[in-house]
């Protein structure tokens, strides 16, 4: 063991973080750094001599790429939308002990562990016009027939893909919210009460503001997870137009090997849209406080 | 909140979210077993072993699957704690500069999707030698791991202070000592958390198994998806509840256990 004196203490530092920053910066910025090299015609596996942007202007140029990008957005939006709105109540609902809270809070875990591809089968064998909810609904007499569900998987409405996102989501943000809750106690709220407040004010002008870091923050790796949909739009999506991560794959495994720079070039407009979202989740989470970014992220 | 109102919702309350979170689950086991499920039946007419019979045969390749996804997220584990542990010492507990850039560079990979660097980095590791090997899917998941481990552990590591070490050091302990007896086991809940989430992220990884992978390394997700690909759902109910089943029942049981022992630290 080397005397105390001989490192100093930025040195230690840099040594502790080696490791992981060698891990990051090889494969992580090193692979987003080739992503683009070669959206830019770089290490191309066809010769397109230099540097150029051509690439960047057939996929911007592409009908495709306006309605993969519309489509994503509105996956993304509604999905991150719908699981935001009902997190903050169940996390409350959660916040109170009543008899079948245990249950309650073991069920809402549930999802959690699910890896998306099952739940997007999950959803496609429930929401299916031969699937269980329609057979459910059948036997309550309320259809009578398959072509009287609607449509909601490999739909032009994405019902499917978003479902599957919100039932997996809701959880995540659910308890981050709770985690945030119980990190601030019940004081404030108690003292609104006291003042005068009526339980609504006591919500939106206390608790939402308390809890709005940790929410918003979960919300924002919701919307980037979403916004990057691989798997679940695979299976539950249509084959056109196609969310970005998918289009981006199918380019890239065309049989046409022209064709694999402008994947590459949509895969770079992908990560840069995300990476646009690190710098606010990061000052969220340091807004949220103390413990609480580590609790949240206990629950992903 | 807890107006009287309100509280008589509550059982009505429980049974939405229940029905909620079962419902999507609920056609897996059912199909799993089917021999034969005709509209407009809520039930299959028939039941049958056909689906996890061809599951556990030799040519559906579960049990390879099954082998590669248990020690794939095993050295993933391992490897993600082994350069997450200091790296989490140093944004926890140490004032440097340059603390922001690693922060961010640290948290991106939760928000970038795992795809797009893929791509990119399969090029990097065909010319390492890498590419479709088994080294090569585990060090581009833990990257995809390790910002979960920092980001759990710095905090706790933070909470902890650096007191205890001291102590240690000033009854004698070198730094490694102090390190290895009374920081590590004092840290051990979160470390717990972190090495769970490490290895659930490794175990549900798709694309980049898929494209680093090459085809070459074979795990559960991609048996998985080739099974929901094949149009049977019987296969495909099967083949997903092998690959969700060890998941479940260990995070309850981790749970559990962390809730018991430390007070709340788990998941709830």
């Amino acid at each position: 063991m080397a005397p105390r004196t001989r490192f100093n203490p930025t040195m230690i530092t840099w040594l502790l973080l080696a490791p992981c920053l060698m891990l990051l910066c090889s494969l992580f910025l090193g692979g987003l750094l080739f992503g683009v090299a070669q959206s830019l015609g770089l290490w191309s596996v066809v010769d397109v001599g230099g540097p150029t942007l051509a690439f960047y202007r057939v996929v911007l140029g592409s009908d495709e790429f306006s309605q993969s990008l519309g489509l994503t957005l509105y996956v993304a939006a509604v999905s991150t939308l719908l699981a935001t709105i009902a997190s903050f109540p169940l996390a409350l609902l959660l916040r109170q002990s009543f008899r079948g809270t245990r249950l309650l809070r073991l069920l809402v875990q549930l999802p959690l562990p699910v890896p998306h591809l099952v739940a997007a089968i999950g959803i496609g064998l429930l929401l299916t016009q031969s699937g269980l909810l329609p057979r459910l609904l059948y036997a309550a007499g309320l259809i009578t027939a398959p072509q009287q569900f609607p449509t909601l998987v490999y739909d032009r409405g994405a019902v499917g893909i978003i479902l599957t996102y919100v039932w997996k989501e809701i959880p995540f943000i659910t308890l981050v919210t709770l985690a945030a809750l119980r990190a601030s106690g019940e004081e404030a709220e108690r003292v609104a009460r006291n003042l005068g407040a009526t339980p609504l004010q006591v919500l939106w002008h206390v608790t939402l503001p308390l809890v709005a870091p940790a929410l918003l923050g979960a919300a924002t790796i919701v919307f980037a997870f979403t916004f990057g949909a691989f798997e679940v739009p695979l299976l539950l999506g249509q084959s056109y137009p196609r969310m970005l991560a998918v289009e981006a794959y199918a380019r890239y495994q065309d049989t046409d090997l022209a064709t694999r720079p402008t994947a590459l070039a949509l895969n770079t407009m992908i990560a840069l849209c995300t990476a646009l979202a690190v710098p606010p989740y990061l000052w969220l989470l340091r807004r949220s406080g103390g413990g609480a970014p580590g609790q949240a992220l206990e629950t992903r | 909140m807890t107006t009287p109102r309100f509280r008589a919702l509550r059982p009505l309350l429980l049974l939405v979210v229940a029905a909620w979170i079962v419902l999507p689950l609920l056609p897996l086991p059912l199909w799993s077993w089917s021999g034969g499920w005709r509209w407009p039946d809520v039930l299959p007419e028939q039941w049958s072993g056909r689906a996890w019979g061809y599951v556990l045969s030799p040519t559906a390749q579960a049990l390879p699957a099954l082998l590669t996804s248990i020690v794939l997220g095993v050295v993933v584990t391992l490897v993600a704690l082994a350069a997450g542990v200091p790296a989490a010492l140093a944004l926890g507990r140490r004032q440097f500069r340059g603390r922001g850039a690693v922060e961010l560079l640290v948290l991106a990979p939760i928000l970038v999707p795992p795809l797009t660097v893929a791509m990119g980095v399969q090029v990097l590791l065909i010319r390492v030698g890498l590419a479709d090997t088994a080294p090569g899917v585990v060090l581009v998941h833990v990257v995809f791991a390790l910002p979960y481990v920092v980001l759990i552990l710095a905090p706790a590591c933070a909470a902890l202070g650096p007191e205890w070490e001291q102590q240690a050091r000033s009854l004698g302990a070198g730094a490694w000592r102090a390190f290895w007896h009374v920081t590590l086991p004092m840290l051990r809940p979160s470390l717990a958390v972190a090495a769970l989430l490490a290895f659930l992220g490794s175990w549900s990884q798709y694309a980049l198994t898929l494209l680093v992978g090459g085809g070459q390394v074979w795990t559960l997700p991609l048996l998985v998806f080739s099974a929901a690909r094949s149009s049977d759902p019987a296969l495909t109910a099967a083949a997903a509840l092998l690959f969700i089943a060890p998941t479940v029942v260990f995070l309850f049981v981790a749970a559990r256990n962390l809730d018991q022992r430390d007070g709340g630290v788990g998941v709830l």
